[in-house]
């Protein structure tokens, strides 16, 4: 009953969509007819009460274990602890694309409720390319991956989830990615809205950019989670590895970075109207050729996502309609939208379009490294790419890039000389080549990590020069949004440059009671024991580490063993320290009765996180900026509208 | 009409036909070894259990066809794959067994169980002739002619549609 619930709210709130795209065209073309255009906001709004019923009844079916229903028997198991049903419900593909559609709901719901500053005409035109994106997406479901499927006998037990998978960091990482890949199907709907009416304004920027904020926060802390996910459950010790779902994950942030800072210029100078469009199609088209070379299985990847060509093949389709669509839209109407606003080269809009151009040259060397496998395959070379080639093609255009981004917010609008802030210029300049000469004459490291470095140092300082000369109290929100999301970058860029030039690594075989080192690190391995976990059992290491010979700290590393279904996962265990992380994973035992210790001290790792988060902060930060200003303007607004109508009352 | 705004489409559409072809393609997940052609390396393995022989690689070199299987009794495929190598062994193949990572009683209760099709077994404790002769999981099987070389390569479990084609082999390689 409770699936068939969700299957029917499923397939009205796709009627809804449908009806939502046809009216919001009709409306376009007919200006005047006002019955249907009134019937866009409703259907949006009731659509998202509908979708989001039908995935309260998938959640309740994972919470419940209803093993009648195929995808909770294929994916879940009774004995799985509670979070992890639940987090099961958009741990496989079904339920994740049902997520994707009920937020992509709520988006438009949303943007129906409150947004009221653009045209009437455009408007209708953002809520009927939502609806064309939405409907494609539920016939996905409906059609090819319907959740709400019933055995035609019940399963007497599920097959569980993968060990991997269950991790409180899976809780959240898809479903973070996920809502800031649907905000960005927000922001290509207003794109799209903009280029049907050719009406790109400051105020279609402005209501665009929270959507784009959010987005970008969202992808900012899934990306960041991920990487954090990757690095203690895996047991590699690496926090990135260019493989083709995490580059999948990173072109669309590339390409979100580069049109908030656009949508920054437009809102703010009316300047960058086509390039701004442009984006706002790309990000969205990133997020979904990312969805497609992820899901359809046509790249070979550590994430072995339920692969099935005949959703590839349906993914690639709505991908053909969507994305060809707007981009054959803006070859039609860009012509006819006219340039705005222009600028000289050394001013803010200068510096940001700069950055654009760089992130935007970034962004091309991950989609040409994540596709070229695929192009070469079609002639018969496997090849597989790799660091040796993101790593210094991306620095070509990311130290630029931190250069511009240390001086350009100190730049003013429209037209400014360079010589006004030399100091700050010099400042900068000093604080990178006194890095630069201090870190290799202390130590021989490699040439990006020791460029990484000195960049990073310098960015720090310089990325606070905004706020010199001004109260702090009276700074707005967003100013302290951009300064903390740039003092982000330099904090992860300091982290992963003193990873990659200072780790030290440990591979050893010790026996019980014997002792090993690692950097500054004594590691005693005290013993090994067995330990049982609610659907696993594990040999658990347990191993004692001083610092410099410091107070010995105890960690326990494990090697698990979950039997539904049978896999062998290893828990790394951490030690965090100010300076860095140690971290160790305990392997097999060799035939001697020694057992495998694998040690790495990581200085100073955490920045990366850390760093990641306070991007993350930033945007909030400025999310919230944006938000409580457009409402202090809007209750002005009221006001104003009011005391004029009682004057004209009183007249 | 302005060329460079249709930049961005064409460079999606390349896209798009690339990923339409590659939809199209079998994926094939293979690691083929570069050693078929060539000869089989020098090695000397110990017996897999008491009772049963070890093998060398001097032992390929005496003029008859042979098929060498990796195996190991902790690998559920080779269960899965024992009644079709007893089927072989029936139409006359001699199969020569190398045991992957393996322990004397495991090995001998998984012949007990499954049947022993092998006339010899030996024991890689270390994956070193998997790894010489290029296989990168288990189980595979080798067809080696009588001088010792390399000739064919099955990736995976031996069903019974295998069964005709690597006799076909053996009788190639004669």
């Amino acid at each position: 009953m409770i699936a068939e619930l969700g299957l029917a709210a499923l397939w009205l709130a796709a009627a809804l969509a449908a009806l939502q795209m046809a009216a919001g065209f009709l409306a376009l073309r007919d200006a005047a007819d006002g019955a249907l255009a009134g019937l866009i906001r409703p259907a949006a709004i009731v659509q998202g009460v509908l979708v989001t019923l039908s995935f309260a009844m998938l959640v309740w079916l994972f919470a419940v274990t209803d093993l009648s229903v195929k995808l909770v028997a294929s994916n879940s198991h009774s004995m799985k602890p509670l979070v992890f049903k639940l987090s099961g419900t958009w741990g496989n593909h079904e339920g994740s694309m049902l997520l994707w559609v009920m937020v992509m709901g709520l988006a438009g719901a949303l943007i129906a409720l409150v947004e009221r500053r653009l045209p009437e005409r455009t408007m209708n035109a953002t809520l009927a390319a939502q609806g064309v994106v939405s409907l494609g997406f539920y016939a996905f479901l409906l059609l090819s991956s319907n959740p709400f499927e019933r055995l035609p006998v019940p399963a007497t037990e599920g097959m569980g989830l993968n060990p991997l998978l269950q991790d409180i960091g899976l809780a959240f990482h898809p479903p973070t990615l996920y809502l800031g890949y649907v905000g960005l199907s927000v922001a290509f709907s207003f794109a799209v809205g903009a280029l049907l009416t050719r009406q790109v304004t400051p105020d279609f920027a402005r209501a665009m950019r929270p959507w784009v904020l959010g987005a970008w926060v969202l992808l900012t802390i899934g990306i960041t989670a991920g990487s954090y996910w990757a690095y203690y459950e895996l047991g590699w010790g690496g926090w990135w590895f260019w493989d083709p779902v995490e580059n999948a994950s990173l072109m669309p942030w590339l390409a979100a970075t580069a049109l908030l800072h656009s949508a920054s210029v437009l809102a703010s100078r009316d300047a960058l109207r086509t390039w701004t469009i442009m984006l706002g199609v790309v990000a969205f088209s990133m997020s979904m050729v990312g969805t497609f070379l992820v899901r359809s299985g046509i790249l070979t990847s550590v994430h072995a996502f339920a692969v099935d060509p005949e959703r590839g093949t349906f993914i690639l389709a709505l991908l053909g309609i969507f994305i060809g669509g707007a981009l054959l839209l803006f070859a039609l109407r860009a012509n006819t939208i006219s340039e705005g606003e222009r600028f000289a080269l050394a001013s803010r809009e200068g510096a940001l379009v700069f950055n654009n151009v760089m992130l935007s040259a970034i962004l091309a060397i991950v989609l040409l490294g994540t596709l070229y496998p695929l192009l070469t395959e079609a002639f018969d070379v496997r090849v597989s790419v790799g660091p040796p080639y993101f790593n210094p093609v991306g620095a070509i255009f990311t130290i630029p890039m931190l250069v511009v981004m240390a001086v350009g917010p100190l730049l003013r609008w429209r037209q400014d000389r360079i010589d006004r802030i030399g100091k700050e210029i010099a400042l900068f300049a000093a604080l990178v080549l006194a890095a630069l000469i201090l870190t290799s004459l202390l130590a021989d490291i490699a040439l990006l990590p020791l460029l990484g470095l000195a960049l990073g140092v310098g960015l720090a300082v310089a990325s606070l020069m905004p706020l010199r000369r001004r109260k702090l109290a009276r700074t707005p929100l967003a100013t302290w949004g951009m300064v903390t999301a740039h003092f982000g970058i330099a904090v992860a860029l300091i982290g992963m440059a003193s990873e990659s030039a200072f780790t030290s690594e440990r591979l050893a075989a010790v026996e019980e009671g014997g002792s090993t080192s690692v950097g500054p690190w004594t590691v005693v391995l005290q013993g090994v024991e067995p330990v049982a976990g609610p659907n696993w059992t594990a040999i658990q290491g347990r191993v004692s580490a001083s610092y410099d010979g410091g107070e010995p700290v105890v960690l326990t590393p494990q090697s698990r063993n979950f039997w539904a279904p049978p896999q062998q996962t290893t828990e790394s265990a951490l030690v965090t320290r100010w300076n860095g992380q140690l971290y160790a994973v305990v392997g097999d035992r060799s035939p001697d009765g020694r057992w495998q210790l694998r040690l790495w001290w990581k200085p100073f790792v955490t920045l990366i996180w850390y760093g990641g988060l306070l991007i993350a902060l930033g945007g909030v930060l400025a999310l919230v900026g944006r938000v409580l200003s457009d409402l202090r303007h809007r209750r002005l607004a009221a006001r104003i509208a009011d005391r004029r109508a009682d004057r004209e009352a009183l007249s | 009409m302005n060329w460079r705004l249709w930049i961005p489409l064409f460079a999606f559409a390349a896209f798009l036909g690339l990923a339409a072809y590659q939809l199209t393609q079998p994926k094939d997940e293979f690691v083929e070894s570069r050693m078929v052609g060539e000869s089989l390396p020098y090695f000397e393995l110990p017996p897999a259990m008491a009772g049963v022989n070890g093998i060398g690689s001097t032992d390929f070199a005496d003029g008859e066809p042979r098929l060498l299987n990796i195996w190991a009794s902790w690998c559920l495929p080779c269960i899965a794959e024992a009644p079709h190598l007893e089927n072989l062994k029936r139409q006359g193949a001699d199969i020569v067994g190398v045991a992957i990572r393996d322990r004397p009683e495991d090995v001998a209760r998984f012949l007990a169980q499954h049947g022993n099709p092998y006339s010899r077994i030996g024991r890689d404790d270390l994956s070193e002739v998997q790894l010489a002769i290029g296989s990168s999981g288990v189980p595979e099987t080798f067809v080696i002619d009588g001088q010792g070389v390399i000739r064919y390569q099955h990736i995976g479990d031996v069903r019974a549609s295998d069964v005709p084609v690597l006799l076909a082999e053996l009788e190639k390689a004669r």
